[in-house]
């Protein structure tokens, strides 16, 4: 029973007309095996530089194994076998000459469950700087801190406390602390696996006004099971069905006029 | 619809006498189960009060000792008629006469050779090596009176302290009524003191109740667990970081798992007979030393170490391990920034349990000659050393009196050393803690 009429699509900020945005990453073909069993059976996918891509689909349909492909994450998984191509920049992801380190570094990810580390908030922004080597001295990497911090919209919250332990915010500030956590290393691609699950509205805006700040700087991914958010931050829509990539294009055009009905049924909530 | 179903019934389901008796059960079944519950911890509690308190009530009496105030002249020439003050000669004298003069000067009829052998025999035969200790280390008394304290034997003290009945008939006790007259004596002059028994801390092993310490044991078991914590603590976490966060999942780790478990359960003595094989006969080190003990024992704890090791490495969640990934650590920066701090109150108390365990181990021990007569106390790793449960163990073996109250002593001060590294292990935990 979602109206239709509620969607609305942000428009895009930047013109776009003729030319095409430059392509910050690409998906040609990939699929992944978690042992016998096929989770991605093949996915074309571009992601646009300086653009917001969402992910949507019902559960189970394989955004998350997509999104964890992109830095790389499906390496962790001992019986995840990815085949297909993968770029960034143009280069392929999982080439042997490809640092997976420094791939992550490039890429961040924020998760679905705000996971702070368990240490001060300084630390968990801090962390990725120092063992990149990012910052040189103490008054380089406060710097570091606060804009990291700042850019996630958490800085007010926390200046005047900043030894104090990350866990002991609350859930949207700990998830906008792993946002700053993933910027402080200068990202150039950050993927979000449903940010928003856990919170509540209000923390959901914030982070949203966020991801449209950081759109200027950063390629965003972002996973998510909420049509509206969909529709709000992003700029490109890539529904998934059953471990294929079903349908994708600008998000105005995928939530008022989808091509395929199992898109069009699944934004209107006819099913998922 | 659900509606229609509970007006169905004329009570509400909640309100029945069924509902009623149901709930009652419950109640019953859950009292009855925090009863056992309790039972249980004030069975085990009451066992272990027992325990303890027969440890206590039989051995605290051997962390005093009588001693006998005397008045010895360190006659000259006894000790050394030439006036040479050569240590050689100073060591060669007879002390025991000086002792015996003494006692002869206080006790009454005490002057026939049997009846100053006798008297003789009330003190300790280390009272004869402590003069001559103190004339060595200080020969200018040589010529002079003083008092000192000596200990007495065994038997006396035993007596003093009234675990040797003196109305027994003369024939069942160790002292005859000679004796036992001179030692009321002694007593009424009130020159029988009992003083803090240093000797059970500061000698070796010895055949005399009396001069038998534990500083050879409680060295050696410092040496040895000093050699096991080296030895099996980095291994044990090293082992288990690689099994835990590196080692591909395949046939061959698991094969090792299995085996890991298993030598968990293998009886120590087992441990011995390999130290045996390996250690002394194929590389050839000595016996009875604090470094082949070491080894045993770290072989015999790595199995406890890398089991605890990987269950706390396993109960850091994974969402950490994906947070440090996903900002670029690599995975060994993973493992000792995020994973290993984590786990470490959890790998702390395999190793507390580990050490504990090896503390009082003796089976091992035997087969690598750690079961051994240690008078002097070992001041290396390849010295010849015992532990405090062995030296329990050949305590409890030995038929003086006076020996039962030392092995319960001896129990007392393995269990300090147990609770003292216990506590260490607690504070070092705590420090590793973090909130999360
Ligand atoms: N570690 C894993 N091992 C085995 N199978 C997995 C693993 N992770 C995911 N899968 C399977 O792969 C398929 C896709 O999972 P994925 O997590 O990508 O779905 P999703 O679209 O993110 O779903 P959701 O919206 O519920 O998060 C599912 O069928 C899932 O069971
Ligand atoms: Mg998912």
């Amino acid at each position: 029973m979602v109206a239709q009429t509620q969607i609305q699509a942000r428009a895009d900020a930047r013109p776009q007309g003729g030319v095409a945005p430059a392509v910050k990453m690409e998906a040609r073909g990939v699929k992944v095996f978690y042992g016998a069993k096929q989770a991605l059976k093949g996915i074309d996918l571009d992601v646009r530089d300086r653009q917001v891509t969402a992910l949507i689909g019902p559960s189970g349909c394989g955004k998350s194994t997509f999104l964890r492909c992109l830095n790389r994450m499906n390496d962790t998984i001992d019986i995840a076998r990815v085949e297909g191509l993968m770029t960034l920049d143009g280069q392929d992801i999982y080439d042997r000459s490809i640092d997976v380190v420094q791939l992550r570094a490039r890429v961040g990810m924020v998760f679905q469950k705000p996971n702070p580390f368990p240490k001060s908030i300084y630390d968990n922004v801090s962390y990725g700087p120092k063992i990149h080597g990012l910052a040189a001295g103490k008054d380089e990497m406060d710097e570091v801190v606060e804009k990291s911090l700042q850019r996630a919209g958490l800085w007010n919250e926390v200046k005047d406390r900043l030894r104090e332990p990350g866990t002991g915010l609350s859930g949207g500030q700990q998830q906008r602390l792993c946002i700053a956590r993933a910027i402080a290393v200068s990202p150039e691609v950050i993927l979000m696996d449903e940010p928003c699950s856990a919170l509540d509205p209000i923390a959901t805006a914030h982070i949203e006004e966020l991801i449209d700040e950081l759109r200027a700087n950063y390629t965003i991914v972002i996973v998510t099971h909420n049509m509206q958010q969909a529709a709000r931050v992003s700029q490109r829509t890539a529904f998934f069905h059953l471990g294929e990539m079903v349908e994708v294009g600008d998000t105005e055009e995928i939530f008022t006029n989808p091509h395929d009905e199992r898109t069009q049924g699944y934004i209107t909530g006819r099913y998922g | 619809m659900t509606d229609a179903v509970v007006s169905d019934r004329a009570v509400p389901v909640y309100q029945t006498a069924e509902f009623e008796r149901r709930l009652r059960r419950r109640y019953a079944a859950e009292k009855r189960f925090r009863l056992y519950g309790i039972a249980a911890i004030g069975l085990a509690l009451g066992m272990l009060a027992v325990l303890l308190g027969s440890v206590v009530a039989k051995g605290y009496t051997a962390f005093w000792q009588h001693e006998l105030r005397l008045e010895v002249f360190f006659d000259p020439a006894e000790i050394d008629p030439q006036g040479t003050r050569d240590p050689a000669v100073l060591a060669q004298a007879n002390y025991n006469t000086l002792a015996r003069n003494a006692l002869q000067s206080v006790l009454t009829d005490a002057g026939s050779r049997d009846a100053r052998r006798a008297a003789g025999d009330l003190l300790s035969v280390g009272a004869a090596f402590e003069l001559g200790r103190m004339v060595m280390d200080d020969p200018s008394l040589i010529g002079t009176r003083r008092v000192v304290s000596l200990p007495v034997s065994d038997e006396v003290d035993q007596l003093l302290k009234g675990n040797v009945s003196r109305a027994l008939p003369e024939a069942d006790r160790q002292i005859t009524d000679r004796q036992l007259a001179w030692i009321e004596q002694l007593e009424a002059k009130g020159d029988l003191v009992s003083r803090f028994n240093t000797r059970l801390f500061t000698n070796g092993d010895s055949r005399e109740p009396e001069l038998a310490g534990l500083k050879a044991g409680l060295l050696g078991s410092m040496l040895t667990l000093f050699v096991t914590l080296v030895l099996a603590v980095p291994v044990g976490i090293a082992a288990a970081v690689y099994l835990e966060e590196f080692a591909p999942k395949n046939r061959l780790t698991d094969l090792i798992e299995v085996n890991i478990n298993n030598l968990a359960a293998v009886p120590s003595i087992v441990f011995g007979l390999l130290g045996l094989a390996v250690f002394l006969n194929f590389f050839g080190m000595p016996r009875s030393a604090p470094l082949v003990g070491g080894v045993v024992l770290a072989l015999l704890v790595l199995p406890t170490i890398i089991i605890a090791g990987r269950a706390s490495l396993k109960a850091v969640p994974p969402s950490i391990r994906e947070a440090a990934l996903g900002i670029g650590a690599s995975r060994l920066q993973v493992v000792t920034h995020h994973v290993l701090p984590l786990a470490m109150p959890g790998i702390m108390t395999g190793v507390i349990i580990g050490m504990a365990h090896a503390l009082g181990e003796t089976a091992p021990l035997l087969m690598i000659g750690m079961v051994a007569f240690i008078v002097d106390a070992p001041s290396g790793f390849t010295d010849a050393a015992t532990m405090l449960p062995v030296q329990i163990f050949m305590w409890a073996d030995s038929p003086e009196r006076a020996f039962t109250e030392r092995t319960s002593a001896a129990i007392m001060v393995l269990l300090g050393f147990l609770i003292a590294m216990n506590a260490l292990a607690v504070i070092l935990r705590k420090r590793f803690e973090r909130r999360w």
